[in-house]
């Protein structure tokens, strides 16, 4: 199919600049999947969530709470 | 210390934590991609295969700087949404649309136009290859940008109205946001010193190849490269500094005062060169502001007003006001400041009983289009802020730490022009082997152009406390009901991340430079 080949030339691209990458390259995409791992699974869900999108359900709710945190007397 | 300042002081911990060492990341990233591109343009533009090899190499630390600094920043945006999330709401689209851009860009520019720096030698075209580099180094800094436009909102808030209905900033003028003067010196000044972190780093590790007498040819060519670029950028920088105190003089004046110890206002007011500042002084007293200061006369009024003799205001001065230049106290504003707070809450409440009459007649203070609801901003909203301090001297940042990171950073930043000058003499005049106390000064110091960039930015950003947007909302306004504890638990887990990621970044680094340029062009 015509309509592929550019497709598969992007994908062959790819595949064989991962293959031929070198030991340093191998060693940096280990840690950049640790650290994907680390920060975007254990790091955001247990322990960043969204404050105001945990704690209330729709925008008015969440205005709602900034302004009283906003107009809080001292 | 009560819990909400307990609360306060370790968000701005964590999120310092999490900022300086994203900071380690990014300046080489921002520096290296241009110096690789020059040396990558000289390469197909002679043909010689040595500078194939020269830009391979630096290619390869570049590749391990960003792999390991990659998503570091992602933190930052998610300890927005947990423990400042009333900073986060407040601020709207100002920074979800710049922050947008950025990782679109990001993903798009960088990441495809990466893997064809890397993947894609003698797969595309010399010239294909060219561009793809130049495509990258372009898309690092204009990631940088988009960042840095909301940084600079922060400072100095423009283009934007307060939406009362929603309790979120809006934006309605997107080139004032993005051009304003304070975001394009910020930009010109922040990469510029990426541009100076890198130069010196391509400088000391060629600096170490030449004393191990490996590689000098190789060593000696990217050292023309990277002296080159580090004195044109040192300059630069040095220019894009002045005009940044330019504008923390005109928009952030107790920035200003902090940055040179300044607790009394003068005309004519003098640039500390040298100075040791009373740890003794406190807002308000009477006892010296130094133990000792040698300084250039006039000079802090000349570079903050362009006026020898104009006032500079001093911390005194914007605490209790001074009638004859001016300025009003933080005491007056903080009053102005309630009466805002106290409309929003009338606002508030009518919303919440139905009260259309009593919304209509305070729409009216919110819409900056009608002349009432300008004077209302000018001489109320503009002090929002304020409204949540409890005493007028918590507008002082923290002095001491704010001065000396000051004198730190310029020191340093004047030695990087001097030493990229001799360095650069030296290598064009070929002697650069034989002076080998140059050579290890070269190596040592890389690390000061972090610690001048780190400094950098605890001016920018101690210096503006305790505001997260200036006047608008101090710090214990933006910060979340969250638990103390499981900020001091996420500090110490970003606290050994980041730390491992360092440790792995010197290692990995360290074999790739041993190793040499083993690979490339011939």
């Amino acid at each position: 199919m015509k309509i592929l080949k550019p497709f598969q030339k992007i994908f062959n691209f790819y595949s064989d600049g991962f293959k031929n990458m070198p030991k340093w390259g191998k060693q940096a995409w280990v840690i950049i999947i640790l650290k994907g791992i680390i920060i975007f699974i254990v790091i955001k869900f247990v322990f960043f969530p969204n404050y105001l999108k945990k704690n209330f359900d729709t925008d008015e709710q969440r205005s709602e709470h900034v302004l009283n945190q906003l107009t809080k007397t001292k | 210390m009560d819990q909400i300042s307990v609360l306060v002081e370790w968000s701005r911990a964590q999120f310092a934590l999490t900022a300086m060492y994203h900071w380690i990341f990014v300046p080489l990233t921002l520096g290296m991609t241009y110096m690789i591109a020059f040396m990558e343009t000289i390469y197909v533009r002679t043909g010689n295969e040595e500078w194939k090899r020269i830009t391979k190499f630096w290619g390869k630390l570049f590749g391990i700087n960003f792999a390991i600094g990659v998503a570091t920043g992602i933190i930052l945006e998610f300890e927005f949404g947990t423990n400042w999330s009333n900073y986060s709401w407040f601020v709207g689209d100002i920074f979800g649309a710049p922050l947008a851009i950025e990782g679109i860009m990001a993903f798009f520019l960088e990441s495809t136009f990466i893997a064809i720096m890397f993947f894609g030698w003698n797969k595309v075209s010399k010239k294909f290859h060219l561009l793809s580099t130049w495509l990258v180094a372009i898309g690092a800094s204009l990631s940088a940008l988009w960042i840095l436009v909301a940084n600079a909102w922060m400072q100095f808030p423009t283009g934007t109205v307060f939406n009362p209905e929603t309790a979120r900033n809006e934006m309605i003028d997107f080139w004032s946001v993005l051009f304003s003067p304070v975001a394009v010196n910020k930009f010109l000044h922040t990469i510029s010193n990426g541009f100076v972190v890198s130069a010196l780093f391509i400088t000391g590790v060629s600096a170490w190849f030449i004393i191990k007498k490996r590689e000098v040819l190789f060593a000696k060519r990217s050292m023309l490269i990277a002296t080159t670029f580090g004195l044109l950028s040192s300059v630069f920088l040095a220019l894009t500094g002045d005009g940044s105190a330019y504008h923390v003089a005109q928009k952030q004046p107790m920035k200003l005062a902090a940055m040179e110890g300044l607790y009394n206002g003068q005309d004519g007011a003098g640039l500390i060169m040298i100075g040791v500042i009373n740890p003794k002084k406190q807002v308000g007293d009477d006892r010296n502001d130094y133990i000792f200061k040698i300084e250039i006369p006039k000079m802090l009024s000349l570079l903050g007003y362009r006026n020898a003799n104009a006032f500079v205001p001093g911390i005194d001065d914007l605490v209790y006001g001074n009638e004859s230049k001016g300025l009003i106290s933080a005491q007056e504003k903080i009053e102005r400041g309630t009466v805002a707070m106290e409309t929003l809450n009338q606002y508030r409440l009518a919303k919440q009983n139905g009260d259309s009459t009593t919304i209509a007649k305070l729409s009216v203070l919110f819409d900056r289009q009608t002349a009432e609801g300008q004077e209302f901003f000018e001489n109320y909203f503009r002090y929002f802020g304020y409204s949540h301090l409890k005493k007028p001297e918590d507008i002082v940042p923290n002095v001491p730490l704010v001065f000396y990171s000051f004198h730190i950073m310029v020191a340093l930043g004047f030695f990087f022009i001097i030493f990229f000058a001799i360095m650069l003499f030296f290598v064009l005049k070929n002697v650069v082997e034989k002076r080998k106390i140059w050579l290890l000064l070269a190596i040592w110091t890389f690390p000061l152009g972090f610690i001048a960039s780190q400094a950098g930015w605890i001016v920018a950003e101690v210096g503006r406390q305790p505001w997260v947007i200036q006047d608008l909302m101090p710090v214990s306004m933006a910060v979340s009901q969250v638990s103390a504890s499981a900020v001091q638990l996420t500090f110490i887990l970003f606290a050994i991340i980041f730390t491992s990621l360092l440790i792995a970044e010197v290692s990995i680094m360290n074999k790739a430079i041993k190793n040499g340029p083993t690979e490339g062009g011939k």
